[in-house]
């Protein structure tokens, strides 16, 4: 097995129950994905990109087929063990930003140290060179519903760093920003996977994104249609 | 846990208005139960040494024919005091009581009544005896005040009453009202006319008889003197336990709807909850929870409210007890009419038990009503959660 390996799929199917029938959203899908990938599932509404994102974050399990994520095999890992691999390697990126709306900045991003029960002096430090990165030490003590859309994205972008998992997973997260939110945002991730080795997979059908893919993941009626590396 | 209450307490807060409306009325009824079991508790305790204090001091002694509740029985109910309780009663620590079925004529009026012989040196109980000593033209007797109003009776009134004597011949005499007492204690008050014990012995034809003992000191009684039986303090009192017991229920009733609209409220708030905030549960889910861990969670978040209603209910609480105990509550009603010892006004006492137990039984519900729902969330598919789209 190859040390590098982050994310390996294996004849990935999922169904999902539709009335009295099945609807298979991912029809066996082979992937990998090493240590430090900038990657995106690219393809149109309803291709499978959450559907397959969600499973390698163990938020879901396979119908058929084997993920391994870290070395773990997602359909066969208990909810405490799924949890754990989520807490400690995992940061995840929302389109909707998913922020804690009555819990400051500071707060929301500290949140997955205290999962992690760290002492609260090497969590002062996490956060605040996590706010460091993304440019918000100043918006520290706001709370999210006094931020603009690209700031919330920014908070979350902290929020799934501070821990600096080995692998982050951003659904579409882009699709509520502007053009200049977006690429301000997206040059902040590949600083990130630059700076700290960590591998980035994204769903999205944003341009914006797409250009700033190192491997492009075509997706297409819950098939890979083709992969591009630039 | 620690993180969860941190995090329960901030979502609380944060939840604003709706909170305060819970933790509201939820203190509503924390400070209403223990107003009023605090009031019981007073009447309890007050009724008790009333009772103590009037007539039954540390317990008594019973002819095993006497019957409170039957006045006929007391032509038998009546037997030479037993030579061993001499001692005691020469110390002041025992009382004999004889007591008679009469009548009394008050302006010309008829009424029945108990003519009670007591030994006007005694100083176990608090009646005023010693004014059965006073000289004068007539028999020197005391009544109650409710005995003194309902005959229209004043200090300083002569008026006859009429017994039978042991062998059933009428005999009459005049009393002379020597003094007039207050007291909660209505069996030693309505319908009765104390007198000094000897005078009473030698109308009725009973020397050195009595009907009922009462004495200081409980401890070693034997539970039977010849045909006299004990009546411990506790039997004595068991009828405050019973009538404090019914009150209490009919009192619950009251306060037990205010906690179930409290409870109701919090229950509706977190079935709102676990609907709006399922994006919510999604991210803790994806930030490393365990669904489990999320139910515990929301179920601290809604048993705090019981926490927060402790907190603002000490704030207004505390001082409204505080004054409610020492001002008192009058309830409007004599217990002459109530025909139970009872204060006219009445003081409330807030026991430790008391307030823990009510801190205990509203925690546990308002926890029980919090997780019912809560529930719910470990079973949810974290992936719509996160899409909000759960129905
Ligand atoms: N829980 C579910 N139950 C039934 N069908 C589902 C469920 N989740 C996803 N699907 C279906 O699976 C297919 C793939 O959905 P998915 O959300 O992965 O698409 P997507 O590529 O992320 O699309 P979009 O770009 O619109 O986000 C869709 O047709 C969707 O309707
Ligand atoms: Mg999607």
């Amino acid at each position: 097995m190859n040390n590098n390996l982050i994310i390996e799929t294996k004849h990935l199917t999922k169904r999902f129950p539709m009335g009295k029938g099945e609807f298979t959203a991912l029809k066996g899908i082979d992937l990998t994905l090493g240590k430090g990938e900038f990657t995106g599932l690219i393809g149109p509404s309803g291709s499978g990109k959450t559907t397959l994102l969600n499973i390698i974050g163990s938020l879901d399990s396979p119908t058929e087929g084997e993920v391994i994520v870290m070395g773990s095999s997602v359909g066969i890992m208990s909810a405490k063990e799924a949890a754990r691999l989520r807490k400690e390697n995992l940061g995840f990126i929302f389109q909707s930003y998913n922020l804690l709306q009555v819990h400051t900045v500071y707060e929301n991003v500290e949140f997955p140290l205290l999962l992690l029960k760290l002492s609260s002096s090497e969590r002062r430090k996490m956060v605040h060179d996590a706010l460091e990165w993304v440019g918000l030490t100043d918006k520290m003590k706001q709370k999210p519903p006094q931020l603009s859309g690209g700031e919330c994205q920014r908070v979350a972008i902290a929020r799934a760093m501070v821990k600096r998992p080995s692998l982050v997973l951003a659904d579409e997260p882009t699709a509520n920003l502007d053009a200049a939110n977006s690429h301000n945002i997206l040059q902040t991730m590949v600083k990130l996977n630059q700076d700290l080795m960590t591998t980035f997979l994204f769903a999205t059908h944003d341009d914006k994104v797409i250009g700033y893919l190192r491997r492009k993941i075509y997706l297409k009626d819950g098939l890979v249609d083709k992969i591009e590396t630039a | 846990m620690k993180l969860a209450i941190k995090l329960a307490f901030k979502n609380l807060i944060g939840a604003g208005l709706r909170t305060w409306l819970n933790v509201i009325v939820l203190s509503f009824s924390f400070v209403m139960i223990i107003a009023a079991k605090g009031i019981l508790v007073g009447w309890d305790r007050q009724a008790k040494k009333d009772m103590a204090d009037w007539e039954i001091a540390g317990g008594q002694y019973w002819n095993a024919n006497y019957d409170p509740y039957d006045a006929f029985t007391l032509t038998e109910a009546h037997s030479v005091i037993p030579g061993q309780f001499k001692d005691e009663i020469e110390r002041g620590d025992m009382v004999p009581v004889l007591i008679t079925q009469g009548t009394i004529y008050p302006e010309g009026r008829m009424q029945s009544i108990l003519i009670k012989g007591i030994d006007p040196g005694q100083s176990l109980l608090e009646l005023p005896t010693g004014r059965l000593d006073t000289a004068a033209g007539a028999l020197p007797a005391i009544i109650g005040s409710n005995m003194a109003r309902a005959n229209r009776l004043s200090k300083g009134d002569y008026v006859t009453i009429r017994w039978r004597d042991a062998n059933g011949t009428f005999d009459a005499a005049e009393i002379l009202i020597t003094d007039i007492f207050t007291t909660n204690v209505p069996t030693v008050d309505v319908g009765q006319v104390w007198i000094a014990l000897d005078s009473l012995q030698s109308m009725v034809l009973m020397p050195g008889e009595a009907t009922i003992l009462t004495f200081r000191d409980q401890e070693n009684r034997e539970a039977g003197v010849g045909d006299w039986k004990l009546m411990t303090y506790k039997s004595l009192v068991s009828e405050v336990d019973e009538m404090i017991k019914t009150k209490s229920v009919g009192q619950s009733i009251f306060y037990i709807i205010l906690l179930i609209l409290a409870l109701l409220a919090i229950f509706d708030t977190q079935v709102l909850s676990i609907f709006r905030r399922q994006k919510e549960i999604g991210t803790y889910v994806a930030l490393g929870y365990t669904r489990k861990e999320v139910v515990l969670l929301f179920t601290v978040e809604g048993a705090m409210h019981a926490v927060l209603a402790a907190v603002t209910g000490a704030i207004y609480g505390i001082p409204l007890l505080v004054w409610l105990a020492n001002k008192g509550i009058s309830l409007g009603m004599s217990s002459a009419e109530f025909g139970f010892t009872m204060a006219d006004t009445m003081y409330p006492v807030y026991s430790g038990s008391l307030i823990i137990g009510t801190t205990l039984l509203v925690m546990i519900a308002t926890t029980i009503v919090s997780y019912w729902p809560s529930r719910r969330i470990a079973k949810m598919n974290p992936t719509e959660a996160l899409r909000g789209k759960l129905q």
